[in-house]
């Protein structure tokens, strides 16, 4: 039973960015800012771009964790999981402690900076389908599972080797 | 009025007063943003005798009303100044993140003016404003500032624009960094920035932008969005800028050994297509941009291995084929030097190939070029010219440092004719005699010798007229490039997007759903010409006329050796006939100064009267001279 738990988590589907194709225009925050709370503010937005410079770009948001340690931090029961695997936030029960931004692993748990109230990525569960997803303009971001995710990069590593191999052969010739 | 913040800072670097100012909506409306607001604070902020290292002249930065919003690659700022180099309207537009980010932080724009008695940098964290000691940042070079201001702000999320030690030096090509890789890069605003002890600009904006119409703006942006991964913006996204190295190389038209040719032998090795296979390593996008033309180039072997630096077709063709140098590593490390230490990398590479041809032609002696090989192609002297250029090293670098055309002035020897500017500005990447168009676009630029006022070359690049040829009828070309370019630059919106946009109308759009003032296209080109003829009012209270609208003498004297455009040169004769067709279509006389019909007609009431009096001494001194 327990592995049959775990399989099916495997195949959830979640956000997923290329990190070679993202160039870190952060268009992603803008439409998740205007999604979620219908202004134009990247400090409002439930995913994150870093950019380690000179070259790395990245965007982060909520990983479906399994047992979730923003929902284990929490004191107040407000940073729930939800049947659909995403988290929900109580804002009620909320008390802006912070613990449950702590506790994640890729801080994309935040807190509201103007109500002081916790907020994460949703995967736009009312919408059905996330808008930074559609919106990305080059693509990086996938909403997919890790299973699919792996499949691509297997993919791209056989058509790279065979490449490889092909203009060698060429050259050979 | 929404998408502006509504107010900006009047910053006193002298009696460190900081003023919070409401943004008039007449000014908003007739001059939009960005080059309009700089125009309006120049013309109104520094009077003629007003010398550009003066505490009094002022420094401006400028946001358009669509930065900050989802409106694509806007996230754009501007910044203006009485400019060292041409005395006359200076200004460069840069991106990155900085924008967007005072727009968040609820401001339109900061005018510094006065001087600071110690390096100082101001921070903005939302509305709390404070001038924060710089002693520590003096000196360091622009990569250092903006990590140590972040480091001890405690926040990697700050935005800083900064200058490096070039700026702080008074090299008069000092430019303006933000985001590691994004300048204000022309007519030396680093350098004004650096007369005011003024060492960064750090901002934190954590509010919301608001819109007048979100849906509209966001359903609007997200199709232009898609429009920009389409065939208009290929160039950019695949190869960068760069691509024209070999476009304009097979044209005949890439200027290189200082402009006396237009083709350079070692094209392929310096193209966009080699470097896209051996230096490009990450291609980078500016905030809210859905193009990315960021090619950021890593050097991988050699003397230089490690440099990291981004490259467009600009810095490539100016600090490369410009100085015969056709090696990517050593053009990578100049850009380095030049993004770090901070000046603009086109004059810098004008400067350095204009002091190689005087070393070629024995005018400078190796005393004189502290001992340098600065001949065409040595990519290690150019190198080596460059820092002392940067740091106001030795003789050589304390000539270099004053741009070509102060430079030229100082060593004379007939070194005047082939100093390559117009009205002290560098001529960028566009070869004057086999793009005709082009150079009556460069030479009538209201900020000196450029490309981006009204981007003239592109009839003459794609075949829309002869090139090779000038009349009447390029003027109303420029004056039409010009009135569309003030409204991008107004906006303000990246001009590798302009061809996605079916009409002007369109920018309206955008102008409207941000703002909710209605608009249209008209009324935009309007506001256009209005913004280009206040600039223009600025340059003729600071003496300009007719004589400052010509390119340099090499246009008319030398034909053009390379065979694809062989015999190439401008006539006098074609050259006043097509700057009599400017004029005209600007509705100035042929002396190059707005009438008061024209500035009454555009509601420069005020200008109007003004320049009547420059009218006048014009006129009495053209009697005089007969």
């Amino acid at each position: 039973m327990a592995l049959k738990t775990k399989m099916t988590e495997r195949l959830k589907k979640i956000i997923v960015c290329n990190v070679d194709k993202c160039n870190g225009c952060q268009i992603c925050e803008f439409v998740c800012s205007f999604t979620k709370e219908k202004v134009f503010n990247s400090r409002k937005s439930r995913i994150f771009v870093v950019r380690i410079e000179p070259f790395l770009n990245l965007a982060l948001t909520c990983k479906k964790c399994d047992d979730p340690p923003c929902v284990r931090a929490c004191p107040t029961e407000a940073v729930q999981r939800l049947s659909d695997e995403t988290i929900k936030i109580d804002e009620e029960k909320c008390i802006g402690c912070g613990w449950c931004v702590e506790a994640c692993e890729f801080g994309v748990m935040r807190l509201n900076l103007e109500t002081g109230i916790a907020f994460v990525c949703d995967y736009c569960r009312d919408i059905g389908e996330p808008q930074c997803v559609k919106y990305c303009p080059k693509d990086a971001l996938r909403y997919i599972t890790i299973e699919q995710a792996a499949r691509e990069l297997s993919k791209k590593a056989v058509k790279s080797i065979v490449q490889e191999l092909l203009s060698a052969c060429i050259t050979t010739i | 009025m929404k998408g502006y913040a509504g107010k900006y800072l009047l910053v006193n670097l002298t009696s460190r007063k900081i003023v919070s100012k409401m943004l008039d909506e007449g000014m908003a409306v007739n001059f939009i943003g960005g080059y309009g607001f700089g125009a309006r604070t120049l013309y109104d902020y520094v009077p003629a005798g007003v010398e550009p290292f003066s505490p009094d002249n002022v420094l401006a930065f400028w946001t358009g009303p669509l930065a900050g919003t989802i409106a694509p690659v806007s996230s754009k700022y501007a910044v203006f100044a009485r400019s060292p180099l041409t005395g006359f309207f200076g200004f460069g537009i840069s991106s990155g993140g900085f924008a967007f980010e005072l727009k968040c932080a609820q401001w339109d724009g900061i005018i510094f003016t006065g001087r600071s008695d110690s390096p100082t940098y101001l921070f903005i964290d939302d509305e709390n404003v404070e001038l924060r000691d710089a002693s520590h940042l003096w000196g360091r070079t622009t990569w250092e500032t903006e990590q140590m201001i972040r480091e001890e702000l405690g926040d990697d999320t700050v935005r800083v624009a900064a200058i490096g030690p070039a700026g702080e030096r008074l090299v008069r090509i000092g430019n303006i960094t933000n985001d590691r890789n994004r300048q204000v890069g022309r007519t030396g605003m680093g350098a004004v920035m650096g007369s005011k002890n003024l060492k960064a600009v750090a901002v934190r904006g954590t509010r919301d932008v608001e819109v007048a119409d979100p849906d509209g703006l966001m359903k609007f942006s997200m199709e232009l969005n898609e429009r920009l991964q389409g065939p208009k913006t290929e160039k950019y996204r695949v190869y960068g800028t760069p691509a024209n190295i070999l476009i304009h190389n097979k044209l005949g038209c890439l200027p290189s050994y200082n402009f006396q040719r237009g083709t350079f032998e070692y094209a392929e090795e310096v193209s966009g297509e080699r470097m896209l296979k051996t230096h490009v390593r990450k291609i980078i996008a500016c905030t809210n941009c859905a193009i990315a033309c960021d090619h950021v180039n890593e050097v991988r072997e050699g003397p230089y291995a490690g440099t990291v630096a981004s490259m467009d077709y600009e810095s490539l063709n100016m600090l490369g084929p410009c100085c015969g140098v056709r090696d990517l590593n050593a053009i990578t490390k100049a850009v380095e030097i030049c993004d770090t230490l901070g000046v603009d990398t086109i004059s810098a590479g004008v400067i350095i190939a204009w002091a190689m041809e005087c070393y070629e032609k024995g005018i400078l002696s190796s005393e004189e070029v502290d001992g340098l090989d600065l001949r065409f192609g040595n990519s290690e002297a150019m190198l080596e010219a460059l820092k002392k250029l940067c740091l106001r090293e030795g003789k050589l670098g304390n000539l270099l440092a004053e741009g070509v055309k102060r430079a030229s002035e100082i060593v004379g020897r007939g070194s005047e004719k082939f100093a390559i500017h117009c009205k002290g500005l560098e001529w960028g990447a566009y070869s004057m005699r086999s793009l005709k168009t082009s150079t009556l676009g460069f030479a009538v630029s209201i900020r000196g010798a450029d490309y981006l006022r009204s981007g003239s070359y592109q009839v003459d690049v794609r075949g829309e007229v002869d090139r090779l040829k000038l009349d009447y009828s390029r003027g109303k070309i420029v004056c039409d490039g010009e009135n569309l370019y003030a409204i991008i630059d107004s906006l303000i919106i990246c001009k590798f997007a302009r061809g996605i946009f079916s009409s002007v109308d369109e920018l309206a759009k955008l102008y409207t759903l941000t703002t909710g003032i209605e608009m249209t296209g008209k009324q935009l080109l309007l506001a256009g010409e209005r913004i280009h003829n206040l600039a223009k009012c600025f340059n003729i209270r600071h003496g300009a006329s007719r004589k400052d609208d010509y390119p340099p003498p090499r246009a008319f004297e030398e034909e053009m050796p390379d065979d694809v455009v062989r015999g190439a040169k401008i006539t006098r004769e074609e050259y006043d006939e097509a700057l009599n067709g400017y004029y005209d279509a600007r509705g100035w006389t042929r002396e190059g100064i707005p009438t008061a019909e024209k500035l009454l007609q555009l509601g420069l009431e005020k200008e109007a009267e003004e320049i009547a009096k420059y009218q006048v001494s014009h006129e009495l001194k053209l009697t005089g001279a007969k």
